[in-house]
């Protein structure tokens, strides 16, 4: 492309097939997004 | 939806329900200001009366691109998660902060614990009750094979015997339960030795150890019950501990009024030798005179952005950083139901003080109304953990339309309560230096793949 270059594929809607609970600095300002899957 | 943002002279487009981020030239980012969400093949006549400054060619050609990101689903995606958020009920408890100590050696001004013993008097947890979590822990982590254990306080390592005990007990259950205990340990550092840093560095899947940054600042406001700062004491145990440590850690302080040139802090612990840093905004009446306040906030803004440019240096020049709310994964991360729900307070998540009393967590400790039950007399309240349950990005009518949803997930519940009266209404103070964070972790991602 020539006007746009895209980062990523997007890992939202493919994630819904995944919440299985298994998953894990803070404190205060706790970031979900800093975890891991 | 999306949100669109210069930085850095980068033009960076987030389309929020698909999690592509794009970074687009003068004419793209013009455009989007013109398209309502919706797209055909055909451009649409408004859109060349109002980029008339523009070839009609480049016009058709951008537009082009911009169709096929929306034909991909990567642009204006839609928001098809509050069916998912709906489904949402109690889990299984996984995850606990045991407060083995309410009290410190410190009295640090801004301390959420009022200073250790969250008002409540100084007191150390029994080996006895921290068994007994251990086991509630077990019980009521049901199928759930990880679980996590934060030893918290207060100092932690003014009860270390406790911990140890704890941790002793726990490896003893994991082969019997089927679980994996990963422990964690937040400590101000006065207390660490040789046998503390070296059981810490075998024991703990993580460490948080407490420092604000530059002596001045660290010691103007973590200091000693004389008043004594705790700089000098802490900095080469910790260095220490760090170089002999193959695990996790984060050296983690606080920023306030006092240092909005808190890049300067990041900065400093990095040049001692630290490399995954968390320097994080404190959050406190906002009364006090060490408290942000919405005046602060461009003041914030502009560190941020000069932090980011800083950090983004030392990654070009392959120096390993981790400044911990600049760290994104832009093609995995938290799947969407983790992102939906939050830290799970009260649900997945809860604490418990040193006489056994269960709090939603950490941060809700010794606000009465907010009591679930105790480890020693076997109560607890499902209908609160219920409650909890509940929680999630949908509910909160200020979050469902905001683009940084998927980010910071509704915010801290005790915060809301605190600062503005209601769980389900977020901090706003906190939201707008959360989005502005958000924003500097993807210019970060967009320059770094660049090159």
């Amino acid at each position: 492309m020539k006007h746009i270059k895209t980062l990523n594929s997007g890992m939202l809607k493919k994630s819904v097939a995944k919440g299985c609970g298994e998953c894990q600095a803070c404190k205060t300002s706790c970031t979900v997004a800093n975890q891991k899957c | 939806m999306i949100h669109k943002f210069k930085m850095s002279g980068y033009n960076i487009v987030l389309d929020v329900h698909s999690g592509a981020v794009h970074v687009v030239d003068e004419l793209s980012y013009k455009m989007l200001d013109f398209i309502d969400g919706h797209m055909t093949d055909q451009v649409p006549r408004h859109i060349f009366e109002n980029l008339s400054e523009y070839n009609a060619d480049e016009i058709v050609d951008s537009y082009n691109e911009l169709y096929i990101l929306y034909e991909q689903g990567l642009l204006f995606s839609e928001d098809d998660y509050e069916k998912f958020a709906k489904l949402m009920g109690p889990a299984p408890i996984k995850s606990m902060c045991l407060n083995v100590s309410h009290d410190c050696n410190l009295r640090c001004e801004y301390c959420f614990a009022a200073k250790g013993d969250f008002g409540k008097g100084r007191c150390l947890m029994s080996a006895e009750t921290g068994k007994r979590a251990i086991e509630f822990l077990l019980e009521h982590s049901k199928g759930r094979r990880n679980l996590e254990v934060d030893f918290f306080g207060g100092e932690p390592l003014m009860n270390f015997d406790v911990v140890k005990q704890v941790v002793e007990y726990a490896r003893s259950k994991e082969a019997e339960y089927n679980k994996n205990f990963r422990f964690t340990l937040t400590t101000n550092g006065l207390l660490l030795d040789d046998e503390k840093i070296d059981y810490i560095n075998r024991e703990m899947y993580n460490v948080v150890l407490s420092i604000d940054g530059r002596k001045e600042i660290n010691d103007k406001l973590r200091v000693t019950p004389s008043g004594k700062g705790s700089y000098d004491i802490i900095v080469r145990k910790y260095q220490q501990l760090v170089k002999n440590r193959d695990k996790d850690y984060y050296v983690r302080g606080t920023f306030t009024k006092y240092n909005l040139d808190f890049a300067d802090d990041v900065l400093h612990l990095y040049e001692l030798g630290f490399n995954q840093i968390s320097i994080e905004p404190v959050v406190s009446d906002p009364n006090l005179d060490f408290s942000l306040q919405e005046e602060d906030l461009d003041k914030i803004f502009d560190e941020y952005e000069r932090l980011a440019k800083e950090i983004l240096k030392l990654k070009k020049n392959k120096k390993p950083i981790n400044f911990f709310h600049f760290f994104i994964d832009l093609n995995a991360g938290p799947c969407a139901v983790k992102r939906l729900r939050g830290c799970s307070c009260g649900n997945e998540y809860i604490a418990v003080t040193p006489n056994g009393d269960i709090y939603p967590c950490h941060q809700f400790v010794g606000m009465d109304d907010w009591k679930m039950g105790n480890i020693n007399y076997g109560s607890f309240n499902f209908n609160m953990k219920k409650e909890f349950s509940s929680i999630n990005i949908y509910r909160k009518e200020e979050c469902k339309n905001c683009w940084a949803k998927f980010y910071c997930s509704g915010g801290c519940s005790a915060n809301n309560l605190q600062y503005q009266g209601d769980i389900l209404n977020p901090h706003k103070l906190s939201c707008e230096l959360e989005k502005k964070r958000l924003e500097c972790a993807i210019m970060i991602q967009a320059a770094l793949a660049e090159n």
